[in-house]
């Protein structure tokens, strides 16, 4: 389990990597820890799964993916993991996950999203995507965004142990 | 942004080292020096190519919680409940779509319960009902994008 100094290392770490030649060191030096050991509970936590990736995060709209369309599928129950396993073998789908589906209002369960340089692209990119893995029966609809308000990872608090349920 | 940059951005996305000369070892694999790499990177970050450069958390395994909520907003209000919801620090990312339900948002909390309160909170100062659809399972997360 992760302990409070971890907790530390991680309300710390989002505040970024230093960019200097001996970043964990630098954060060791704030946390009272060596580099030694900032180096270790890091990759405990990378091998635990709390930290997914270490590295950078773009700015999708700066790199000229302009195109962000979140394609939502209503598949059987049944069949979802097969073919959320499927969809996701392709380079161009960036994210794929299984939700719970709203009622009649919104039936979708299954959400992938497409990041393309223009909604042409991406909307070819569909089609291959729906004729390849033959979900052309499964009910679908494509939501391109079309302003991003906020984007920035969430951020976590280091909270003492004993809040923690 | 030039050719090098391009690398930088495609090769860190892979992921960065966890060893004690962490610039040096990527520095090294693109046959850059490691000052070049540092000051590189810091006008990404300056320039907003590069929106973060640290870890990414997995919410839930940190006894978090993670969620992708939707609410379908009247096109008049649209900004004043974009402000309410963006106000919240526990929103993460907020998006217009090209859809009835045109504001989904991902809201992330240190524990499960502020989760719901978040939720209660927006439908009380929006007066909104909003789609609460965390994930069930994942099948791929590998947001790469070649620059």
């Amino acid at each position: 389990m992760i302990d409070a100094i971890d907790r530390q290392l991680i309300e710390l770490l989002q505040q970024g990597l230093p960019l200097v030649s001996r970043p964990y060191a630098v954060i060791g030096a704030t946390l009272n820890l060596s580099e030694n050991e900032v180096l270790q509970r890091l990759s405990v936590l990378k091998e635990m799964g709390v930290i997914k990736r270490l590295g950078v995060i773009v700015n999708h709209r700066r790199l000229g993916y302009k195109a962000n369309a979140m394609v939502v599928f209503d598949i059987a129950d049944s069949l979802v993991e097969q073919i959320g396993g499927h969809v996701s073998q392709f380079s161009f789908v960036n994210l794929c996950y299984q939700r719970p589906r709203q009622g009649e209002q919104w039936p979708y369960n299954l959400y992938c999203m497409i990041h393309g340089k223009n909604r042409e692209k991406v909307l070819q990119q569909l089609a291959h995507l729906i004729e390849s893995c033959g979900l052309r029966q499964y009910h679908h609809e494509v939501l391109f965004s079309k302003q991003c308000f906020k984007q920035r990872g969430a951020l976590y608090q280091a909270l003492p142990e004993q809040e923690k349920v | 942004m030039d050719e090098v940059d391009k690398q930088i951005i495609n090769h860190l996305q892979g992921g960065f080292p966890v060893c004690d000369s962490p610039y040096q070892v990527v520095a090294d694999q693109l046959g850059l020096t490691e000052t070049g790499l540092i000051s590189r990177i810091k006008a990404l970050l300056e320039s907003g190519v590069l929106s973060r450069f640290g870890p990414l958390y997995h919410a839930e395994q940190m006894g978090g919680a993670l969620t992708l909520a939707a609410v379908k907003t009247p096109e008049a209000e649209f900004d004043q409940v974009a402000e309410i919801i963006n106000a919240f620090p526990e929103v993460a990312h907020n998006y217009q779509r090209n859809h009835e339900l045109n504001m989904w948002f991902v809201i992330a909390t240190d524990v499960p319960e502020r989760l719901t309160e978040v939720i209660q909170e927006i439908e009380q100062q929006t007066g909104l009902s909003v789609y609460n659809m965390p994930k069930i399972n994942e099948y791929f997360v590998g947001l790469n994008l070649k620059a």
